[in-house]
Formats: C-alpha cells, sequence, structure tokens
C-alpha cells in the first residue's frame, strides 16, 4: 500500500517537470518577445557599426570607406607611433581631469543652495538646469562671443581690472581651458537637476534629527548630505566621465582642435582622420582605443567608488 | 515645578489658518504626558513646535520657566524620538548613537562611557557594529530610544514612536518606554494617536481635535468624566455606546426605542430635556438576571474575547456593544435579557456636544481601586 504511494507521488515529480519546464520555456518565449523591439534597434544601430568598426580597424581603406588591403594590427602601431594621437591623448586625459571634477563641484554647490527652502527659490532652479535645454552648437556660439579676443566681454572685464587681454581661443595654453570652461557651464544643468534630486530624497527627519542633536550646518553636510548623495554622485561622475571622453561638438564649433593640436580630443581626432583623411581604417582603430580606454576607467571607477557608495 | 508650559500657543500656515489654536497647558518634570487625538488634529504639529522644528505663529513657549520662543532646536536642551526613529542607514549603531555627542563635542572618553552605559541599559551591546538595515523593527527603535536617552536631555519628546512596530512588540515597547522614563526621571510629551497608548502610558492625557484642546486630566478621569463627545468617543475601547434621547413623562427615550423609567434623583441637575445624547460603556450594559432584566435585545453579532464576550445589538440607528465578563454561547438572532440603568449613563448637550452629567456610579461600582 504505502510503497503503491510512494510510486503515484514519483510520477507526479516527473509530470511537475514537465509541465514546469514547459512554462519556462513559454515565458523566455514571450520575454523575447518584449525585447524584440530594442533587440532590433540596438543591432541595427550598435551592434552592427561596432562589428563593423572592429573589422575596419584591420585593413586600409578607399576615401568611400571600402577596404582595400588588409593589414592586421598595423593600424594600432602606426597609431602608438603617431606623436599626433599621443598629443591627443593627453590633451583628452587633461580636458576629463579639468571638466569632470568642474561640473561636479560646480553643481553640487549650486544643487545644495538651490536644496534650501526659500520664496522664489524655483527660479534659481530654473536658471541653474537651463542649460541642459541649450544645445551644443548654440552654446558654443554664445561662448565664442564671450572668447572673442577685442569684443568678447571676458577680454573687456579683464581690460576693467588692468589685466593684459588673453586669446582665449588662440593661445595653446588657455584654449584647453576655454573649452573646458564651456564644457562645464553646458554640462552643469543636468548634472545639478540629478544632484538636486538625490538631495531632496534625503529624509528631511534626518535633518531634524541632527537640529536637535546640535549639529551645525558643515556636519550636516559632511556627516549626512554627502554620504546620503554618494549613489547619486557616484552616477554623476561615472556620466559626466563617459561624456567629457566624447567630446566633440564645442571642439569643433570653438577651435577646430587647433591651436597646435592642443585642443585635438580622441573624438575630434578621430573625426578628422575619417572625414578630412579619409583614412577609415585609422580612425576605426582609434574609435576602438577609446571604447577600451572609456571601458576599463568605467570598470576601475565601479571597483573603486562602489566601497563608498552607501546604498540606503 | 513646571517643566514646559504653554500660553496661548497658535500655529497657522499661510493657506490654513489656525491649525493650532490657544494651547494653555503646563506639564510638570517628571510627568508622562501624552497627546493623543485623531490624525490631522495638530498634536504632532504641537510636540514640533515645542521640539523648534516648527515656528510657533502666537503664544508664549516656556521650558524651565525660560521663554524659549526664539531658540533653536539644539539650545533647548531636550531630545526627540520620529516615527521613522530617523536613523542614519550609512552609520552604525555606535555612531547612530553617537552622533550627537558628536556634533556637540562631547569629550570622547565621556561618550564611550555613555555609549557603553546605554548600550546596556537598551541591549544593544552586541548590535554596535550593526548597519540599521541590518535591525528588525524593535531594534531600530531601541537604537532610536538609545539616540535619545544618551544625549542626557531631560525632556524627551515622541512623536508616534511605536506605530511601525506590530501589536506584540508594541504592546512589550510600552512597559519598557514607560519603566526607562520612570527610572531616567525624563519629562515625556508623547504624541501618539492610539487611545490604547495613551491610556496605558500617560499619566495626564491630553486630547486634542482640529487644533483645539479636548479634555486634559488623568486617564481614569477622562474615560469616567468625558468633557464631551468627541472624547467620549475617542476615549475606550469598545467605543462608548451613544444614542440620542429625550425626557418625557418621567421616562427616557433613547432613539425612540428604549424606554427607561426615571426620578429625579438619578437625572439630578439636569433641566434640558430634548435634544440630549447619553452614553453609555460597553462594560455596564449587564447581563439581566431573570428579575432585573429591564430589556431584552437581539443579538446581531457576536466577539469571543477569550475571557470575555461582545455582544452587538442594534438600538435605533446606532449599534451598541455590550462586554461581558466571561464566555457566553450567544447566537446571532437571540433576544438576551440585559440590565440598562440611568446610573451607568453620561448626558451631553447634542447640539455643544458637551458633557451635562457624567455617569453617577461610575466611581462607587466600577472601583477604581487604590493600593
Amino acid at each position: 500500500m504505502s510503497d503503491l504511494l510512494i510510486e503515484a507521488e514519483k510520477d507526479y515529480t516527473g509530470e511537475f517537470l514537465k509541465a514546469k519546464k514547459v512554462q519556462r520555456t513559454k515565458s523566455f518565449l514571450k520575454g523575447v518577445l518584449f525585447l524584440l523591439p530594442s533587440i532590433i534597434l540596438f543591432s541595427v544601430f550598435l551592434f552592427y557599426p561596432l562589428f563593423k568598426t572592429i573589422y575596419l580597424s584591420f585593413f586600409l581603406t578607399d576615401s568611400s570607406g571600402a577596404t582595400t588591403v588588409f593589414v592586421g594590427m598595423n593600424n594600432f602601431k602606426a597609431i602608438f607611433t603617431s606623436p599626433l594621437f599621443l598629443k591627443s591623448l593627453e590633451v583628452t586625459f587633461l580636458f576629463v581631469l579639468y571638466t569632470v571634477p568642474g561640473t561636479v563641484i560646480v553643481s553640487l554647490f549650486l544643487a545644495v543652495l538651490a536644496n534650501e527652502k526659500l520664496r522664489g527659490i524655483g527660479i534659481f532652479r530654473t536658471i541653474f538646469s537651463s542649460t541642459m535645454g541649450i544645445s551644443v552648437a548654440a552654446a558654443s556660439v554664445f561662448w565664442m562671443f564671450l572668447f572673442h579676443p577685442t569684443i568678447g566681454w571676458l577680454n573687456q572685464i579683464l581690460e576693467l581690472f588692468g589685466v593684459e587681454a588673453i586669446g582665449w581661443l588662440t593661445d595653446p595654453d588657455w584654449a584647453l581651458i576655454s573649452v573646458s570652461l564651456s564644457t562645464i557651464w553646458m554640462n552643469v544643468g543636468f548634472t545639478f537637476l540629478i544632484l538636486l534630486g538625490g538631495l531632496q530624497s534625503i529624509d528631511s527627519y534626518l535633518y531634524e534629527s541632527a537640529d536637535i542633536d546640535g549639529a551645525s550646518y558643515f556636519y550636516k553636510l559632511r556627516r549626512i548630505t554627502i554620504p546620503m548623495l554618494s549613489p547619486t554622485l557616484f552616477f554623476v561622475i561615472t556620466v559626466s566621465f563617459i561624456n567629457a571622453f566624447q567630446t566633440f561638438g564645442q571642439v569643433d564649433m570653438l577651435t577646430r582642435g587647433g591651436p597646435q593640436n592642443e585642443t585635438n580630443v580622441i573624438v575630434y581626432s578621430i573625426y578628422q582622420e575619417a572625414f578630412m583623411n579619409y583614412q577609415h581604417g585609422a580612425a576605426s582603430a582609434q574609435a576602438i582605443i577609446l571604447f577600451v580606454i572609456i571601458l576599463l576607467l568605467t570598470l576601475v571607477q565601479f571597483k573603486l567608488g562602489e566601497r563608498k557608495v552607501h546604498y540606503q | 515645578m513646571q517643566h514646559v508650559e504653554m500660553i496661548d500657543l497658535e500655529k497657522s500656515y499661510d493657506n490654513q489658518k489656525n491649525v493650532l489654536n490657544g494651547i494653555n497647558l503646563a506639564i510638570e518634570e517628571g510627568e508622562f504626558f501624552v497627546l493623543v487625538g485623531p490624525s490631522g488634529s495638530g498634536k504632532s504639529t504641537l510636540l514640533r513646535m515645542i521640539a523648534g522644528l516648527e515656528d510657533i505663529t502666537g503664544g508664549i513657549l516656556k521650558i524651565n520657566d525660560k521663554v524659549v520662543n526664539h531658540l533653536r532646536p539644539k539650545d533647548r536642551n531636550l531630545s526627540m524620538v520620529f516615527q521613522n526613529y530617523a536613523l542614519y542607514p550609512h552609520l552604525t549603531v555606535e555612531q547612530n548613537i553617537l552622533f550627537g555627542l558628536h556634533a556637540k563635542k562631547v569629550e570622547k572618553k565621556e561618550q564611550q562611557k555613555r555609549l557603553i552605559e546605554t548600550a546596556e541599559m537598551m541591549g544593544l551591546t552586541e548590535l554596535l557594529k550593526r548597519k540599521p538595515k541590518q535591525l528588525s523593527g524593535g531594534q531600530r527603535q531601541r537604537v532610536a530610544l538609545a539616540r535619545s536617552v544618551v544625549s542626557h536631555a531631560p525632556l524627551c519628546l515622541m512623536d508616534e514612536p511605536l506605530s511601525n512596530l506590530d501589536a506584540k512588540l508594541r504592546a512589550h515597547m510600552r512597559i519598557e518606554i514607560r519603566r526607562l522614563q520612570k527610572k531616567l526621571g525624563l519629562t515625556m510629551i508623547y504624541v501618539t494617536h492610539d487611545q490604547v497608548e495613551a491610556m496605558t502610558m500617560g499619566d495626564r492625557i491630553m486630547v486634542l481635535n482640529d487644533g483645539k484642546i479636548q479634555q486634559v486630566g488623568d486617564p481614569i478621569t477622562l474615560y469616567n468624566e468625558p468633557a464631551n463627545l468627541f472624547v467620549a468617543s475617542f476615549i475606550g475601547s469598545p467605543k462608548i455606546n451613544l444614542g440620542t434621547a429625550v425626557i418625557r413623562d418621567h421616562h427616557l427615550i433613547i432613539e425612540d426605542s428604549i424606554h427607561i423609567p426615571i426620578t429625579t434623583s438619578d437625572i439630578g441637575n439636569i433641566i434640558q430635556k430634548d435634544d440630549l445624547t447619553i452614553g453609555i460603556r460597553a462594560e455596564h450594559i449587564f447581563h439581566g438576571e431573570e428579575d432585573k432584566k429591564t430589556h431584552e435585545l437581539e443579538v446581531i453579532n457576536v466577539e469571543h474575547l477569550g475571557n470575555e464576550t461582545l455582544l452587538t445589538f442594534e438600538i435605533g440607528k446606532e449599534l451598541w456593544t455590550a462586554k461581558w465578563l466571561g464566555q457566553w454561547r450567544a447566537r446571532v438572532g437571540d433576544k438576551v435579557p440585559v440590565k440598562i440603568s440611568v446610573e451607568h449613563m453620561s448626558f451631553f448637550d447634542s447640539k455643544t456636544t458637551e458633557l451635562i452629567k457624567p455617569a453617577s456610579n461610575t466611581a462607587k461600582e466600577q472601583e477604581v481601586v487604590a493600593i
């Protein structure tokens, strides 16, 4: 009697497993169906170009981009011996070093200010985040006027203080700084908005409790605001980092890589190589290198950053 | 000595006039004072005004006989426990407890001494290195209490500290908080919407509704002599049984369905004959033994609580509940004999909702036993 019962149970488990398998396959197929639109879009606009770029980087091409001669790793070798590329690598790193901390510090400062509950604070929030709505081209034109050697406001202000005029975009020592300055201005809007959102999601009870405990403003900033904001800060830093490496528009508009290649960041160098010199193979190789650099640095950032980030 | 004193305290916001109105109150040193009321009654606002987290619109607030209207929270020498505990999620239990002392730059040695002392008292010694998210609800609650205790502030404010706990833990924490308060001799101002918490914990209770004080008194007084219909129905579980009543021809007629003969001695100084509302507690609707029954009522619901039984009757359009000690095998639809007498009834004016006459017999029979 009892043997029979056990046997019957065994049969059932087998059937259960089968039924579960069918259900799993069904739900997998359904999931794929939902993902299909993005799979198609990503394939056409991301995966295909990526593999095409890798493919191209092993070839020499004619002016239309068609492959001519297979050269293997020669494109990469040539790049790393080219002083021009090494220069643009250096410029890119400097540019990132100027803009990322600059953007984050300025927008954090503005966000902390704009987080205060004051009358008319909405106006300031709008102003501080407004650069998000300005296109790179428009912003560049605007900054071009500011940087203009004779009629630009910046030089006029300097003159007012009796300082000699600066060739903002023409002086090799200043050009990268000027481009960085305008980039910080352009990126502050977005970063500010994200940080403000992060600040507003911090529970007000924490501050009230600290008020009763007698904590000063800076103590609260250091012990509550910054740690509680760390996930947002981490996100903002990572995104700004990637953005800075990919900067193109303002360089193209303001300096065209000059003077003396002082602002020739990698993306601009890729553009020149591909569409001015028609060296699609070499340009592809540069693009691959940029991709690897960003990937590695982002991974490093995650490894280092995650330990210091407090998720709630 | 009066620890906290409020004179004509008022609060209004730009878009909402008179959130609190004419609050006059004195809280003694070492007293466990409970502010109770439904949500939106202004009790939390009042507590936050005492703490200094909300501006005071009008009136005077004194702590230790000094006017503190203008002082910042940290200068009022008090501690506060928040409803959601306000623990810092990125700090360990130890850092959480020491946050305030650290901010006030208390000496390191003194910090450690107080930490050990408090952790032992609250049973947190094992948990000091943990983060709040690794703690259970009850443990978090204890950390919040520890943070308040460690400050050595003589005045402690609590804003619904038990509302996030389950029923069992809540009953336990009620006793712990009460014991802690007595042991440390704290003056406690405790906000809750739960009348059971108010009754069980408070030395004195203030019932607040719509920003106005309804009644201030010790729990028993509030229960026996509620100042108005709001207090009567807010305090006590099950809820007091209410019914509109009129007096006609030496009879009290409740909800047009219950007639009770009355004499002048029963109603004392009531001259009003119409627009009365009577209230009778569930434990005062007795089971009527054969010769003593006054009415027979149809049971519409029975709740067995183990040691007592709740029976629900329909009186006019009101539902009345009787609480009988022991286990009664009554069934829905049964007619049961009950004894309802005027001496247990409180009389209220239906229009003003004010108390006209409290139940005359509570003190005698309800045995508020003094030990």
